[in-house]
């Protein structure tokens, strides 16, 4: 048995269930129910209460009304502590580990989250060796938190509600950081605890994911539910229109005749990552004018320390970069935004915004130094205003007002301030990294016609993405990176996902 | 003669960092756990006061110098009380309330001092003494085997202290919910439980602190007596990067200056003793500007109130 717990849960139900936050109804009358052994897949949108019902599930948040019952039974679940003692285990989006401790004092403190003194550490050695081998995880669980990959952390997560005896497992957005293949193995590994008798509430905007390992989709929008039924009623495209509420159509790059113009031209450029290894490895790479060029990769290739070389953020030991003509290297970042270079990071609330600011703060933030926005360094309000309000209306940010500040926002429209505030400067190159990641299937779609309107403009896009599907979609040339080099550069319309998929994990074809 | 005036600094020193290494192990409990208290230096000067009174109401008599500490470990808890109750249930700002600590402690302390003893007045408190057979010892026996007996308590406590912080559930704990405060939670670990018991903990640390200078290192007690010891220990924290060895080492080093400007008056060196007493505070202004690279062992969440539910 792969779930053994104290007590399983053989039926749980949500009844009525409605959340208020200030000025936000998360959850609106909201009834589910899941049995032993099923799967249920949570889809929505950003914002639409996804995250909220789950953690009113785990304890974290309590319900305004409405009420929980577990095998029949009315249970108030007001801890996560309590949520544990029923069998409810959690892997939260953003993940709930201590990163300064090991791997085993984080699955020891919450074993033993009611005792004081005494760790029995060789108890928690013994469990989380059985855990690795019942589901053929690897571990080494003396690393920190810290040193381990987002996909290794996923895993010590796992074990961590499994070392509870969870037979619930929820798992918020599971997949949104993970490489394809961590995927897979993950989706495996979740086939494998359901038939084994846990139940599972996954929740994700991935469709495909969700059609490989659901049996049930719950559908959310704007704190309602709006479907509730079997997975295979419906095709991808019928549950995006259902998340949506309208019809979703990713947008296609057209053919385009390539300009032969060298608009960035990165030459054999080493630097440093993060961690002190050697990130950029000698890396070339032209861009053409009015061209999308995708950057494929397995995360952690080099792939931010490329984005952040051409922003002047990270220091390059060798090589050069020359923007149209101009050598950038080392340059500061406020000489290479005047410049007219675009950046979109990957961290959109930490590094793409001001998370306290106002979102008509955020938008000039690269200009503000300059009339109209400013004169003889005072801020010109008015002009600010008119500025705000006219991108707000023309790129469809949905923000109760533009003094809002930006951390309030969902990820779609935090994403759309960002932008708004690159696209309007109209960047002669654009770097979007992950432009992507965690969005749902709307607001992917806004940002995918944005890339391509750039590029109709004649304005250039390095898109680095984990998504090959996008890759595909929008690029005119994908370059492959591997160990802080490009492997190969191949055109997007002969692209395969297979080839790709080798060429990722470092495998050079010969022929 | 040189060697003389060495061992005199380094066995000098030692009693000196005692104070240091108390209360700068209860800051490090507290701010591991994700608060700082900068009232520390106001428990001290009540701990300080609470020991020397004690102490003074029974006339010295035996016994009277640990009732005297224990009831500045008593007096430095409830305090440390007020501090948890404020910062951590009520979730005020901890900086503010820090100086309101300090500031409340030397007001009372004062206060009481002049209300019930006035001037300066001795008391026999805990005297240095040499170990039999091991103080002869040369260089050794000076510094390690002829000092009080709470010199002794206290270097064992610094191995004490990090078996508590790593060895124990109470101590991964502690530094959870200082670092992961949300993680923590979600583990089912008691957030502010936890928090209110480590800055109660500290508070008695540092009562133990004033205690210790008043009974064991001065004999006496003095308006301001702690004179920006607690301020510093804070500092010493940062400096030992929250680990117990840290405070230890900073506290020695802090007071290996501390007892070197001392000499240079005693042994009537020709340099300038006013310029020499700011050697050892300068000293920590530069170690602090050296170590201040971010480390990832900090704790994460210092001076952050944990809410449950504030969305972020």
């Amino acid at each position: 048995m792969f779930c053994n717990g104290q007590m399983q849960i053989e039926h749980i139900e949500l009844k009525n269930i409605t959340k208020r936050f200030p000025g936000v109804l998360a959850c609106d009358n909201i009834n589910l129910a899941l049995k032993q052994g099923e799967i249920l897949a949570l889809l929505g949108e950003n914002g639409a209460g996804k995250t909220t019902l789950m953690n009113i599930l785990y304890g974290l948040y309590q319900p305004d009304e409405g009420e929980v019952i577990v095998n029949g039974r009315q249970t108030a679940i007001d801890s996560p502590q309590k949520a544990g003692a029923l069998g409810i285990g959690m892997v939260h989006q953003h993940f709930m580990l201590v990163p300064n401790l090991t791997v085993r004092e984080n699955v020891a403190l919450c074993m033993f989250n009611d005792r004081t003194f005494h760790c029995d550490i060789a108890y928690v050695t013994e469990t989380i060796n059985r855990i690795c081998t019942d589901h053929r995880i690897k571990i080494d669980p003396d690393a920190y938190i810290y040193e381990l990959s987002v996909g290794e952390q996923q895993r010590v997560e796992l074990i961590k509600a499994l070392s509870l005896g969870a037979n619930l497992l929820i798992l918020d957005e599971p997949t949104a950081v993970l490489t394809p293949q961590e995927t897979d193995k993950l989706i495996l590994l979740l086939q494998e605890m359901a038939a084994s008798g846990c139940s599972i509430i996954f929740i994700s905007h991935k469709l495909n994911e969700v059609k490989a390992v659901s049996h049930h989709v719950a559908v959310l929008r704007g704190g309602k539910l709006v479907y509730n039924g079997s997975t295979d009623d419906h095709t991808t495209n019928e549950l995006a229109s259902l998340m949506a509420g309208r019809d979703i159509n990713l947008p296609v790059a057209k053919e385009k005749e390539p300009s032969d113009k060298i608009i960035l031209d990165i030459q054999n450029v080493t630097a440093i990552g993060d961690r002190g290894t050697q990130a950029l490895n000698g890396l070339s790479l032209a861009l053409r004018k009015g061209e999308i060029m995708g950057i494929a990769g397995v995360s952690g290739n080099g792939q931010s320390e490329l984005a952040e070389v051409i922003n002047g953020i990270r220091k390059v030991q060798s090589g050069r970069i020359l923007f149209d003509g101009e050598d950038i290297t080392n340059r500061t970042p406020q000489q290479i935004i005047d410049r007219r270079m675009g950046y979109i990071p990957a961290d959109r609330l930490h590094e793409g915004t001001v998370a306290g600011f106002s979102v008509k703060e955020n938008m000039i933030l690269k200009d503000y130094a300059r009339p109209p926005l400013a004169q003889a360094t005072f801020l010109k309000d008015r002009a600010i205003c008119r500025y705000a309000n006219d991108l707000v209306a023309k790129f469809a940010i949905k923000t109760p007002s533009i003094d809002t500040t930006c951390a309030s926002l969902s990820g779609g429209n935090i994403q759309k301030v960002i932008v708004a505030r690159e696209m309007n400067r109209r960047p002669k190159v654009l770097v979007a990294v992950y432009p992507t990641r965690g969005l749902d299937m709307g607001a992917a779609e806004f940002v995918h016609s944005e890339l391509l309107a750039a590029r109709d403009k004649d304005e250039t896009v390095l898109l680095i993405s984990e998504e090959l599907e996008e890759l595909i979609n929008l690029s005119d040339r994908i370059a492959v990176i591997y160990e802080g080099k490009i492997l190969k550069i191949i055109p997007a319309k002969q692209a395969q996902k297979s080839a790709l998929g080798l060429l990722m994990a470092g495998v050079q074809s010969h022929g | 003669m040189l060697g003389e005036i060495i061992i005199g600094i380094i066995s000098a020193a030692v009693p000196l960092s005692i104070t240091f290494v108390l209360v700068g192990l209860g800051e490090m409990f507290n701010q591991r756990a994700g608060v700082y208290n900068l009232g520390a230096e106001g428990i001290m000067m009540v701990g300080a006061f609470i020991g020397f009174y004690v102490e003074y109401t029974m006339q010295s008599g035996p016994g009277s110098s640990t009732l005297g500490m224990l009831a500045a470990i008593g007096v430095g808890a409830f305090m440390g009380g007020i501090m948890a109750l404020v910062c951590v249930t009520f979730k005020a700002e901890q900086g503010i309330a820090g100086i309101a600590l300090y500031m409340l402690g030397w007001g009372v302390a004062g206060m009481l001092f002049r209300v019930y003893i006035g001037g300066t007045t001795t008391i026999v408190g805990l005297q240095a003494v040499n170990v039999p057979l091991l103080a002869d010892i040369p260089v050794l026996g000076p510094i390690f085997f002829s000092q009080n007996a709470m010199v002794y308590v206290t270097l064992f406590l610094v191995p004490l202290a990090w078996y508590m912080l790593n060895k124990t559930v109470w101590g991964l704990k502690a530094k959870a919910v200082g670092t992961a405060p949300m993680a923590a939670d979600t583990m089912g670990v008691k957030v502010d439980r936890t928090r209110i018991q480590c800055v109660v903990l500290a508070g008695a640390m540092a009562g133990l602190a004033g205690a210790y200078l008043s009974i064991c290192q001065t004999h006496m007690y003095a308006d301001n007596i702690t004179a920006g010891r607690g301020f510093i220990a804070v500092a010493l924290v940062y400096f030992g990067k929250w680990k117990p060895s840290g405070v230890l080492f900073g506290a020695l080093l802090f007071s290996l200056a501390h007892s070197f400007q001392r000499s240079i008056q005693v042994y009537g060196i020709d340099f300038p003793y006013e310029v020499a007493v700011v050697f050892p505070y300068l000293l920590v202004i530069v170690v602090l500007a050296f170590s201040g690279r971010s480390n990832i062992m900090a704790p994460a969440a210092l001076g952050k109130p944990y809410y449950r539910e504030l969305r972020d």
